[in-house]
């Protein structure tokens, strides 16, 4: 992939010469790499301008003033959204959410973050550019705003860190007796799927192989979360040293940082960083510890697709195939990475162990609650006063965390992403925690200016676009479910409908690949149980008559011809 | 290696070999799980999702599962069922599937599933995909409209230097299978066959290599159980001295499922008994004059005429039968759906060979009934209540359906009757 991305950077897009080439460098067939670069959505097949923008199309970023941005960019360019000017000096695309989101509108230029924008700011910057600036001379940096965090002693994540302090506890503890530790902190992969860390690490540990991988999954795709590229901005050491522990635990001797390609921006700081990990000795051959072990930690750059946020995907992808997810037989940890034994770990899972080593296992289960003890990481925007990150301790109710956001006359919260749960009023009196609402990062705020139907809507676009399309209830029916959401924006649909998606949502849950499919319809299902009254009000009355189907305008196209053709003879 | 388990597949105790693959276990047990993209020789692809089980109560693909002690497989639950039919019927909505025009139909996995399963209809709307049908391949023609992604191609067939030769590209909706022209051209006379062979739809063809099999000697023309469908309706309310009453009509079809209607010979006469038929090209009555219980649609809507006429009879009608491929899903008329408009119009009446030489008029008229843009099928302008799906449908087939509705009464459909390729 990285071969891809140099043709991409130089050139600005892959032709097919360059596809010719490279598959015969890499001996396969031409069309099996077409397959790959059509699938990663930053991978251009036609020129995309010396300078591309891409805008964040999620459902947060609309709300910010989205469109007023690209009408300013639109204006600024002189092209319309998905072109490219005729000087191919800019393009002009889309994109799924970006990860600034408590900074929107935003967008990427050749992958260096603007925020806050104005159409001010965005004539300035492109007139900026036009002068022979480059991006990254005039690129923001994006701030990490953390908002919120307990007190100091129940502070895990955002406190002062001393870099190596905590890898002295190689030299104290062999593999197992970590892998111990971290078992006992129950700490759980923080994407979302909350796996045990500890017993993911036991399995890689047990399986007995020449070559073993650690990767961070540094993919963070579900709309509205930001909170592994504060983690990235702020404590990058705490991950690069949680990797390391991982390493040394499962015996792992390479390591990877499966980088998103939207936060290319840090690749540089975390590769200096690297360096001086390796020159200070805690990275490359016999690293210091009860027993020395080598391990060192490249980057891998993604190339835009929100699917390789599965562990099985994501191992595809550095494989450099299409990030299509495994089924579920055999587990990387098992056989992962080129088929070896391989850990694929969150940022913030990885971050949180060199914490949990540093305060000992017994006070970091103090924190939080049973099943989930610690901090939390929560990365909130839409409709509220304070936008950023808030980390909190596990078991804190709803209503407080609502307070401390500032957000008034809400009319829902979508809780862990669009794939999470979708709370309303109802919900507020439940506590943030793994015993009742699990959360991976996401959480976005809608008042109630906001319309419930034009949500789901972005988040059902947004599956439509994500699927890898490996398997059909996936691919074709959040397609289906697309439709009928129009049906209802359009007032069309009858209850009829209602029951329709209620039957397909169950049938594409049950029946998908991988945890997309099985979670893509969650929303639009938590919101027909808890607004049934604004589904209600889109309904028509029922009838025998499709009102979908309209008569004008299936006949528009032929007037037109005959229209046009008849012209002549009068 | 002689590692026997024990395992419960719907509620049956079986002993199997340790690790073997359940869809196998499961066979050589009489339990059936159906399968598309899953082959023996292959590694268990988890494609298709069709094989879908509850494993220990959770959801996952009977295909991915290898036998272990003491696990509870159900199978054949409704839920699992339904499953299993709405997948097969989401691929048909998703793709071009016109059975009556496929070459591979009689040899096509899906179809059998779909005959198995007495699909009638499809519960989605069809996306009518306009993909590419790529001939530029050596030997191939890939008819990507067909294609169901299963992968079987993709894993299976490589180049004796281990080379793909099919693809997957794009994602999401518009993931589709490409042929590498260089690699396929590398490819055996016998290795190009066996590709097309395990297409389990007809995507992958290979050039002139028609399938000339006779009916009846089909993989699939084998007789499989009766299909049992299910009647939504309460029982029709007349008076009983009175008749039964019927229209029909014929859209955008060729009347055929008409003269299918008639091939029930004598049993006309009988039917006349209980029957009588009021708007219908059989009595030529043009206009309704009474209140129909049931009214048969053949065809589907292509014109404003058609959806005109289509409108009345749901209108004037109890219950509307849809019958034939035409007023299920668009049927041979709605293959123009991937055709612009004005291009249909200029081959029939001007550029084509059987128009007259020097047309130049596209015959357009306020007495014509205006063409739509696409061909539609019945069920996306109105409600349609039943289905009898065939081109055309068998007679016992319709008028087991039609009687049964009638009468209320319980029936079923031999796989003879409602096979129809």
């Amino acid at each position: 992939m990285s071969v891809l991305w140099d043709v991409q950077r130089k050139k600005r897009f892959i032709s097919h010469d360059d596809m010719t080439k490279i598959s015969q460098e890499f001996n396969m067939s031409r069309m099996e790499l077409e397959g790959v670069v059509t699938f990663y959505h930053f991978y251009h097949r036609t020129d995309c301008g010396k300078y591309t923008i891409y805008i964040n199309e999620c459902v947060i970023s609309q709300y910010s003033g989205r469109n007023k941005i690209v009408e300013a960019f639109e204006e600024a360019i002189g092209v319309k959204m998905g072109h490219v000017t005729a000087d191919k000096m800019f393009g002009l695309f889309k994109s799924p959410c970006i990860g600034l989101s408590d900074q929107e509108p935003a967008c990427l230029i050749n992958f260096q973050p603007f925020t806050h924008l104005t159409p001010y700011k965005i004539k300035d910057i492109i007139s900026q550019i036009r002068n022979g600036k480059k991006a990254f001379e005039i690129c923001d940096t994006p701030k990490s705003v953390i908002q919120y965090k307990p007190s100091i002693d129940k502070t895990v994540f955002f406190k002062p860190y001393v870099p190596y302090a905590t890898l002295s506890f190689l030299e104290k503890y062999n593999p197992e007796e970590i892998i111990e530790k971290i078992k006992k902190s129950k700490l759980a992969g923080r994407g979302g799927a909350f796996f045990p860390t500890g017993l993911k690490w036991q399995f890689c540990h047990n399986n007995k192989a020449d070559q073993k991988y650690i990767i961070c999954n540094a993919d963070e795709g579900e709309p509205g979360t930001f909170k592994d590229r504060v983690l990235l901005e702020e404590h990058p050491e705490l991950l690069i040293e949680g990797m390391i522990f991982a390493a040394y635990s499962v015996g792992a001797s390479i390591g990877a940082i499966y980088l998103r390609a939207e936060y290319r921006y840090l690749k540089q700081k975390l590769e200096k960083l690297l360096s001086k990990y390796r020159e200070d000795g805690k990275l490359g051959k016999e690293i210091l510890a009860k027993i020395p072990f080598d391990f060192d930690i490249y980057i891998h750059l993604g190339a835009g697709a929100y699917i390789c946020g599965e562990e099985t995907a994501l191992i595809h992808s550095m494989e450099g195939k299409r990030g299509e997810p495994s089924t579920k037989e055999v587990f990387p940890v098992e056989k992962g990475f080129n088929d070896k034994p391989t850990v694929v770990n969150n940022v913030e899972t990885l971050c949180a162990v060199p914490r949990i080593l540093e305060m000992g296992v017994d006070s970091w289960l103090a924190l939080g609650t049973d099943k989930t003890p610690g901090t939390k990481l929560l990365s909130v925007s839409g409709d509220c006063e304070k936008k950023g990150i808030y980390e909190i301790e596990w078991g804190m109710n709803m209503r407080e965390f609502i307070n401390l956001t500032g957000a008034k006359d809400i009319k829902m919260i979508q809780f862990s992403g669009p794939s999470g749960e979708l709370l309303s009023e109802i919900d507020f009196d439940r506590n943030i925690s793994g015993e009742d609402l699990q959360c991976g990062g996401s959480v976005m705020i809608f008042d109630n200016k906001r319309d419930l139907l034009h949500i789901l809507k972005n988040y059902s676009n947004f599956f439509v676009e994500e699927s890898c399309g490996i398997c059909v209830p996936c691919r074709t029916g959040n397609f289906l479910l697309n439709k009928k959401i129009n049906k209802l924006i359009l007032g069309h649909a009858e209850e009829k409908d209602l029951a329709d998606i209620k039957e397909w949502s169950k049938i594409i849950k049950t029946t998908s690949r991988c945890g997309l499919g099985q979670s893509s319809s969650n929303s639009l299902n938590d919101a027909m149980k808890k607004f049934p009254e604004i589904f209600k009000q889109r309904l028509s009355e029922n009838t025998d008559f499709n009102k979908a189907f309209n008569l004008e305008k299936a006949i528009e196209e032929y007037d037109n011809i005959i229209n046009d053709l008849s012209t002549p003879y009068e | 290696m002689n590692n026997k388990v024990k395992l419960t597949i719907d509620g049956k105790s079986i002993k199997a070999e340790a690790g073997k693959n359940l869809v196998d276990v499961a066979k050589e047990n009489k339990i059936f799980i159906p399968t598309l993209c899953y082959f023996k020789e292959l590694n268990p692809l988890g494609t298709c999702r069709i094989c879908t089980v509850k494993l220990n109560g959770k959801h996952t693909t009977g295909c991915t599962v290898k036998v272990s002690e003491g696990m509870n497989i159900e199978v054949n639950t409704p839920e699992l069922l339904d499953n299993r039919k709405a997948i097969i019927e989401m691929l048909y909505a998703e793709g071009n599937h016109f059975c009556p025009t496929c070459e591979k139909s009689g040899n096509c996995d899906m179809q059998n599933h779909a005959y198995d399963m007495g699909i009638t209809v499809t519960r989605y709307p069809h996306v009518f995909s306009d993909k590419i049908v790529d001939f530029t391949p050596k030997r191939m023609i890939m008819e990507t409209n067909r294609c169901i992604l299963c992968k079987r191609c993709v894993e299976e067939i490589k180049t004796r230097d281990g080379k793909d030769v099919f693809s997957f590209v794009e994602r999401g909706v518009r993931t589709r299978v490409h042929i590498d022209y260089e690699q396929e051209a590398k490819l055996s006379e016998a290795e190009a066959l066996h590709a097309m062979n395990i297409c389990p739809v007809g995507a992958i063809l290979i050039k002139g290599v028609a399938h000339e099999q006779p009916f009846g000697e089909r993989k699939y023309d084998v007789l499989g159980k009766d299909i049992i469908p299910s009647l939504k309706n309460g029982k029709i309310k007349k008076e009983d001295h009175e008749k039964f009453i019927v229209a029909t009509t014929s859209l955008a079809g060729c009347f055929g499922c008409h003269m299918s209607l008639l091939d029930i010979d004598t049993d006309l006469l009988d039917m006349l008994e209980i029957v009588e038929f009021n708007k219908s090209p059989f009595t030529d009555i043009k206009k309704f004059s009474k209140r129909c219980h049931i009214g048969l649609i053949e065809g589907g809507c292509a014109n404003t005429e058609n959806v005109h006429v289509l409108r009345e009879f749901r209108k004037k009608c109890d219950i509307l039968i849809g019958f034939g491929e035409c007023a299920i899903m668009g049927g041979i008329p709605a293959m123009r759906n991937f055709i612009s408009l004005k291009e249909c119009l200029e081959e029939s009446y001007l550029n084509g060979t059987t128009s007259e030489i020097g047309a130049d008029i596209i015959p357009a008229h306020e007495d014509l009934p205006k063409l739509l843009n696409n061909v539609y099928p019945c069920n996306e302008v109105v409600k349609i209540d039943y289905y009898i799906p065939g081109c055309p449908p068998n007679a016992e087939h319709i008028w087991k359906v039609v009687k049964s509705i009638l009468l209320g009464e319980k029936f079923s459909i031999t796989h003879d009757e409602f096979k129809y390729d």
